[in-house]
């Protein structure tokens, strides 16, 4: 008899151990994530061989982790004071200096903070999962979907905001009852066998709760979905009674099956997850493994190599500005291309024009400190986002801290593209302001309860000018390879050299692809 | 990276963005904007800064537009407009041709700039090739 799929996986699991049980999984369409599967195994370093890295963000800090680990003498240096890079969070005392000279301060009650890059981690993400096992950093559930938060769209149903649960149930009862009606008259343009069609019908009846004539109807049996109008409670009236179903022509029309969509993605299905107590505990984890190595405050002007080594010059901002060098055998890479398509950096002209070729989306967000969690204790809302295609795009609630008294801060927008560009261009006060102004049309709870808030504008982050790559294809074609490829004694590493742009994850394989030849480059080499 | 684009219509940006760790990809709808300082003010301004003045970071930033010499041939901004270059991102097929003409106009007649050959959205039209894709 042949095993099943479970037998065989417990035979190769008893037998081998749990790696190859892993690797067989993976094989068999199981457990498929990035292509992490553990640090590398950097063998044979040659003692006293130096490497300078250029950035002090999650991809500089792992590859001098892994490097100095595999024997390498390393050092970093970083622009800003802190070691993080876009793995950053606010809270209450701290301040942002963006270009244009605007400084904000934070003003958040203590233990509140906003992620302003980075908010949430895909579980099979595993490269930044290991490093966060390993470096003792503690992650709790980020909710992605709450089907309790709202679907918004100003120009649909009066711009009253809709249950995400009541708008996902109706939307899929009317689209199931179509599709009913289809397979019933024979309409698909495919012929079904009879036994396929009865199968079909049976789907659409419980995929859209549809009632013995496959209609989509007000009644109890929508409501288990999309919710009561009086929901079941107990004594004499203890009976529900249904809700009323939105219009379906307006559920087609607003658009707004485009969020449930989203959600569907394999980027955000659950589980994702959060650091506990901010993002930056990941970048402070790394920096407890390799903040010794670390020099903040250096302005890197140059970067030029020759076939004995390379040479960085930089402004020492702890020195006054002093122009200094610093020389080593390798260097890593990772500032922003923003940033490095404008120093003077001395790599193949194929190098040059692919650095010139990815230029950064502009992002927004904005963190909104209210005097109470009113989208808890009013409407029910613990986690998770609300959509609007109001510029602001993305509100969301608090991963955790549930049913804690006092203030708490909500994501009161999140956006690229034109929104963001829009943002930019304001005051950081204005942006909290137009924020506010928007999200009122979903919270009336806004302009009572409203504390205090930021606006942070990636593109003004003078380190990095932008939020992250934003590849075309026809850059990602004509350049990626030369991206990605070590130029002379040089690499470059960072989300921009990877296939998961945006991403933690993306930087952290990076980097381990860019250490990985520069060792096979520093052992092979006589 | 994989991600959805959201409904903006208003602004007349053709072309989607979309990036992975965003919520639903792109951002909304900026204002309907059809003359130059407009445009300026809601996309270019966020980087050139109030006043076209630009601003300097990490060893690099933001050229400043105000009394800048490289706007006298108009063929330059038209074409650092469509097609970007380093930091700057590409607007081909994200503004129309007659928005990017106009803000072109209006940055080299603005900010002690003083250039009076303006273009036209058939000048921009002629200068651009089919928008890149982005990734999804």
């Amino acid at each position: 008899m042949e095993p099943t799929r479970r037998q065989l996986l417990t035979r190769i699991g008893v037998a081998a151990g749990s790696v190859a049980m892993y690797q067989a999984m993976t094989t068999l369409g199981h457990a498929a994530g990035t292509d992490f599967t553990g640090p590398p195994a950097l063998a044979g370093a040659r003692p006293g061989t130096t490497v300078l890295v250029l950035g002090a963000g999650l991809s500089g800090m792992l590859a001098a982790y892994e490097l100095r680990r595999a024997g390498y003498s390393v050092r970093v240096l970083e622009f800003q004071n802190r070691s993080g890079g876009r793995n950053i969070s606010l809270r209450g005392g701290d301040s942002l200096t963006e270009l244009g000279g605007y400084t904000q301060k934070c003003e958040f009650s203590p233990g509140n903070y906003i992620n302003p890059g980075p908010w949430r981690i895909p579980y099979h993400h595993r490269a930044i999962l290991h490093y966060c096992k390993a470096f003792g950093v503690a992650l709790e559930p980020f909710i992605e979907v709450n089907h309790n938060a709202y679907l918004h769209d100003p120009r649909s149903f009066g711009g009253k905001p809709q249950r995400y649960r009541e708008y996902l149930g109706d939307f899929t009862g009317y689209t199931a009852e179509l599709l009913a009606k289809a397979i019933n008259q024979n309409k698909l343009d495919q012929p079904v066998t009879a036994d396929e069609k009865a199968e079909l019908l049976k789907a659409m009846r419980m995929w859209g709760l549809l009632d013995g004539n496959y209609s989509y109807k007000k009644g109890l049996e929508a409501s288990l979905r999309r919710g009561y109008d009086k929901p079941p409670t107990a004594g004499i009236n203890g009976a529900p009674t249904p809700s009323d179903l939105l219009a379906r022509d307006e559920i087609m029309k607003s658009g707004l099956y485009q969020y449930l969509l989203f959600n569907m993605s394999d980027d955000v299905q659950t589980t994702m997850f959060q650091p506990v107590g901010g993002m930056d505990m990941i970048g402070k984890g790394f920096a407890r493994q390799v903040g010794d190595l670390i020099t903040h405050n250096i302005k890197v002007t140059n970067i030029h190599q020759d076939t004995s080594g390379v040479t960085v010059t930089y402004a020492d901002q702890n020195h006054g500005g002093a122009v200094t060098q610093a020389k080593a055998d390798y260097c890593v890479c990772t500032i922003p291309l923003p940033v490095l398509s404008q120093l003077d950096v001395q790599v193949s002209n194929e190098m040059k024009e692919a650095i010139d070729a990815v230029p950064y989306a502009s992002s927004i967000k904005i963190g909104l400190e209210f005097k109470r969690r009113f989208w808890e204790e009013d409407e029910a809302i613990y986690g998770g986002i609300t959509f609007t295609n109001l510029p602001i795009s993305v509100m969301s609630y608090p991963s955790t801290g549930y049913f804690s008294k006092g203030p708490a801060v909500m994501l009161g927008g999140y956006m690229f593209g034109p929104a963001a560009y829009d943002f930019a261009g304001m005051t950081p006060q204005e942006r909290v302001q137009e924020a506010l102004k928007q999200g009122a049309q979903i919270h009336k709870q806004y302009p009572a309860e409203f504390s205090n808030g930021v606006g942070v504008a990636w593109s003004r982050m003078p380190w990095t000018l932008g939020c992250c790559s934003m590849w075309s294809e026809q850059a990602r074609r004509a350049h990626y390879k030369t991206l990605v490829t070590m130029d002379g004694r040089i690499v470059l590493a960072g989300e921009h050299a990877s296939y998961v742009g945006c991403w933690q994850e993306g930087a952290l394989l990076s980097s381990l692809a860019a250490i990985t030849q520069l060792h096979q480059r520093a052992v092979g080499a006589g | 990276m994989r991600a959805f684009l959201g409904g903006f219509a208003a602004f007349t940006f053709a072309a989607g963005m979309a990036h992975a760790d965003s919520a639903t990809g792109l951002g909304g709808h900026a204002v309907a904007a059809d003359n130059g300082a407009l445009v300026y003010q809601h996309v270019c301004q966020g980087c050139h800064q109030v006043g076209g003045r630009g601003a300097k970071g990490a060893g690099a930033g933001f050229p400043a537009l105000a009394n800048n010499p490289h706007l006298e041939v108009s063929g330059y901004p038209v074409s650092m407009v469509l097609n970007g270059h380093g930091g700057m991102p590409w607007f081909n097929g994200m503004l129309t041709p007659a928005q990017i003409a106009a803000v072109v106009n209006y940055v080299r007649t603005h900010f002690g700039n003083d250039y009076k050959d303006p273009v036209t959205a058939a000048d921009v039209s002629a200068a651009a090739g089919p928008p890149p894709t982005m990734e999804r």
